[in-house]
């Protein structure tokens, strides 16, 4: 196996817009489809927040060709799955199946991609399965904590600011008619990229696609630029009381750099070694492993198109809630103040080079990377350029790049956990 | 598909090898048999905890070097503990496995234990019990294990007892590690871009000179028949309701198995061969038509586990608002009734056969889920037990699942729980 580049990835672009992707791998007899569209909650308001996470969930709700009942039986009597979900910048979809069943698994999305019906009885029925899981995030220490950092994170109509699901309120108040409006001014063949990977030459799984997408139409809608976002300059913070609960979720951090900034991989490097290298890099060892105060403690930095949150999350017990934030906060003092030693980035850059093959093992692990070159222009070589990249990164631009993003005594804090213990003499945010 | 190894070393360590040449990498599994399903009240938890204590070093890898060794190839890391097993792997860039056979050689016996960070760890699976104690299905599911298993350890979480994780001591931890950590209570599995005779060899070089042990050879708790059926109540916060009902089942090697996994298909779609979970979508199942399109639920899922011992399959739903979780259980009930009193179709039968085959080939995609299939297979029954699987599905019939339908799927066979929200009453 080589690392996937411009001699085997085979890219064509339809008439209508699409890209086309398609890697061959025929050590196993399955292949998976994955891809996304050029709209998402990016283009909903506030008032609305949910209602492009709705409509691709209500997709495959009903087309004028198969009913609800049909679309699944036809995958899933095949042994294949399928799935569509809203996300900022786009709507994602990914099907997997035997290569035998691509036409039928292409057949099948573009169906309720193109056609999606909106049965009422079935948006009623959809309406009623998110409510009920917003009301179980509401007792979700992860997700609330998760929630409320974005809500802090980013201001007021911002599209990273607002839950992706929408609420309670809004859920209930969007109409059938609002998403058959959102569904026909934001789904089109424009910007739609698709990625095929698996048993299935690249020249056919170009004209299977074409077969099934080539005759869409449709043109493109702009969009107004994000809004600024400004990086804290004090602690922005908000206790959520989840009563009845034993733990406490910690999300802790900055909105970050985007995938397409220039030293977006020093970011990538950069948090390595805070959350990732190892058992979770240096707060998994401080946090987790010397102290004993969490059952878990890391970091991510997420990218995307716009300043994605780069955070720490940790899940602790109330009682020893402030003895970890105070533990996290010296690993980020630690991070921005000095430079990393050179074995310690030397071990980062290692994992993050040495663990390409072990990414690449699975034809979702393939179809992710391509997904990723394309969607953020990095270039069909930038994988095989990605040890180079990674390798060049110095301590000063680690450095550089924490002092940049990251800062001990500005950043934004949401806990969700037991009112009692934690929730006492914490301040609100207002 | 390849074919497998499977070779002892002269102290007792099974070891089973499978070349896959489909990528430049591989997996190293060390599997002990000892997990929750060996634990008494009083050290309940151990086998989780001991498992973490084999993170924190030995003399010599000492604490945050074998991590980090295997981090710097690129490689994953981790440890898992369950019912029947502990188990340890790594998957690296293939010219790198040594490494981790390296590692698990050496803390077969060389684990520190050392009391302060005994203390330290303490404390992080009690975090980690009380994260699990947030979700209401992790509350739920410990109760009805509790009421289906009186006697036989499978009833208690392999998280453990609050009270155990206070009071059990270093020395409790050191003795289970002693007792069970050893060549002969152990299966080594490895699987990836390797020359099986080269990687015979390098087994040998790391294990070959650890002696066996003896285990201990404490009768076997059996879990007494069932005669009726059992309720659970439990009450918690949040909005949400939720059902769960399971039925004593036997094990792995039973005959009985394979139409039970058809059946489970059937009921609730098929399950992922894979790692942790997938497979994918279950909304053509019965009882997805039967619950969630009649909108009395939000989700159903089923779990039928292969286990040494006999063990239990499981139906959970999440109620709908506004629904109860005694009208989901009716229309449950309705449901098992019907596979109970009509086999399922050739229909359904050719669906569950051809779920299961294209599961089968999405888990072949990885090696480090290859391994874990080889490795779990020996562990509750042997791991042609794996290779056979879709051979012995094939062979299941209708009549077949009828009968396992009215065997298991009694309603005196089964434990009954709700979970509903305090702040309904």
């Amino acid at each position: 196996m080589s690392i996937p580049g411009p001699d085997d990835i085979l890219r064509e672009v339809l008439p209508n817009g699409i890209v086309v992707l398609a890697r061959e791998n025929h050590d196993s007899p399955s292949v998976v489809v994955s891809g996304y569209l050029a709209v998402g909650s990016y283009d909903e308001t506030d008032e609305q927040a949910g209602l492009a996470a709705f409509t691709a969930s209500a997709l495959p709700r009903g087309t004028t060709r198969r009913t609800f009942d049909e679309i699944y039986e036809e995958v899933e009597s095949v042994g294949a799955s399928f799935g569509i979900s809203a996300g900022v910048h786009h709507t994602g979809f990914g099907a997997k199946s035997l290569a035998e069943d691509l036409p039928l698994i292409l057949d099948v999305l573009s169906d309720v991609l193109r056609h999606p019906t909106f049965p009422p009885q079935e948006v009623e029925k959809l309406r009623g399965e998110i409510l009920t899981d917003l009301e179980e995030r509401e007792h979700d220490t992860r997700r609330m904590a998760a929630l409320t950092f974005r809500e802090l994170a980013y201001p007021e109509g911002h599209p990273y600011g607002r839950s992706l699901i929408g609420y309670p309120e809004t859920i209930s108040a969007i109409r059938r008619d609002d998403l058959v409006a959102f569904y026909e001014h934001g789904f089109g063949p424009r910007g739609m990229v698709i990625a095929v990977v698996g048993a299935v030459e690249p020249d056919r799984a170009v004209e299977q696609v074409e077969a099934a997408f080539g005759d869409w139409e449709g043109s493109m809608f702009s969009r107004e630029p994000l809004p600024p976002v400004s990086r804290p300059t004090t602690i922005r913070q908000k206790f959520v009381p989840i009563p009845g609960k034993t733990q406490s979720d910690i999300v802790l951090g900055v909105p970050g750099p985007a995938r397409t900034d220039p030293a977006f991989l020093d970011a990538v490097v950069c948090n390595t070694i805070l959350g990732v290298f190892g058992m979770m890099g240096r707060l998994g060892e401080k946090v987790r492993d010397e102290q004993g105060l969490a059952y878990y403690s890391y970091s991510r930095v997420e990218g995307g198109h716009g300043p994605g949150p780069w955070t720490v999350i940790a899940g602790v017990n109330p009682s020893n809630l402030e003895r970890a934030l105070e533990s996290i906060r010296a690993e980020i003092r630690r991070i921005c103040q000095e430079p990393v030693p050179e074995p310690e980035l030397a071990d980062s850059q290692a994992f993050l080079v040495g663990s390409l093959p072990l990414r690449l093992e699975t034809n979702e692990g393939v179809a992710r990377a391509i997904l990723e070159m394309e969607q953020y222009d990095l270039g069909l070589d930038y994988l095989q350029r990605y040890a180079d990249l990674i390798r060049e990164i110095t301590p000063e631009r680690v450095l550089a790049t924490a002092q940049r993003w990251l800062d001990p005594d500005a950043y934004v804090l949401a806990i969700a956990g037991p009112p009692e213990e934690a929730g006492s003499g914490r301040q609100e945010a207002g | 598909m390849s074919t497998t190894i499977k070779t002892t070393l002269d102290n007792g360590l099974t070891v089973l090898l499978r070349d896959v040449h489909t990528a430049p990498v591989a997996s190293f599994w060390v599997w002990y048999r000892v997990g929750s399903g060996k634990e008494h009240v009083g050290i309940t938890g151990i086998s989780h905890w001991v498992e973490h204590m084999l993170f924190k070093g030995t003399p010599r890898w000492p604490k945050g070097t074998a991590d980090k060794a295997i981090s710097r190839e690129g490689g994953m890391w981790n440890g898992a503990t369950w019912y029947d097993f502990t188990t340890y792997y790594a998957t690296l860039p293939a010219e790198k496995i040594e490494l981790e056979l390296e590692i698990e050689a050496d803390r077969m016996t060389g684990a520190l234990f050392e009391p302060k960070e005994v203390e330290a760890e303490r404390t992080v699976i009690i975090s980690e019990r009380q994260g699990a104690e947030n979700d209401p299905l992790f509350l739920l599911s410990e109760e009805v294990m509790g009421a289906a298993f009186r006697v036989h350890p499978y009833g208690h979480e392999t998280l453990g007892h609050m009270c155990d994780l206070q009071g059990m001591t270093r020395d409790d931890l050191y003795r289970h590690y002693r007792t069970y950590y050893v060549p002969n209570n152990a299966v080594a599995v490895a699987v990836g871009d390797f020359e099986p005779e080269r990687m015979l060899e390098l087994i040998r070089k790391h294990f070959g000179s650890i002696p066996a042990g003896e285990l201990p050879n404490a009768p076997h708790p059996t879990e007494p028949p069932q005669r009726g059926e059992r309720r659970v109540m439990l009450e918690g916060e949040g909005n949400t309701a939720y059902l769960t009902v399971v039925f004593h089942t036997p094990p792995a090697t039973h005959p009985d198995f394979h139409p039970l996994v058809v059946l489970d298909t059937v009921l609730t779609g098929a399950s992922g061969m894979t790692l942790f979970g997938g497979g994918g979508t279950n909304k053509s199942s019965r009882l997805y038509r039967a619950l969630v399109d009649t909108e009395l639920a939000t989700q159903v899922s089923g779990s039928l586990v292969p286990t040494v011992d006999p063990f239990v399959y499981s139906i959970t739903a999440t109620v709908r608002a506004e629904h109860t979780p005694a009208e989901v259980e009716e229309r449950l009930r309705e449901e098992l009734e019907k596979a109970r009193s009509e086999p399922i179709t050739e229909e359904e039968l050719n669906k569950a056969i051809k779920q299961a085959k294209a599961q089968f080939a999405y888990s072949s995609e990885s090696v480090t889920g290859q391994a874990f299939w080889l490795g779990w297979s020996e562990i509750f029954a042997e791991y042609t037990w794996f290779e056979q699987y879709l051979d012995r599905l094939s062979a299941v019939t209708p009549e077949d699942v009828l009968r396992v339908a009215q065997e298991y799927l009694r309603r005196s066979n089964s434990t009954v729980g709700w979970y509903v929200p305090r702040n309904e009453h």
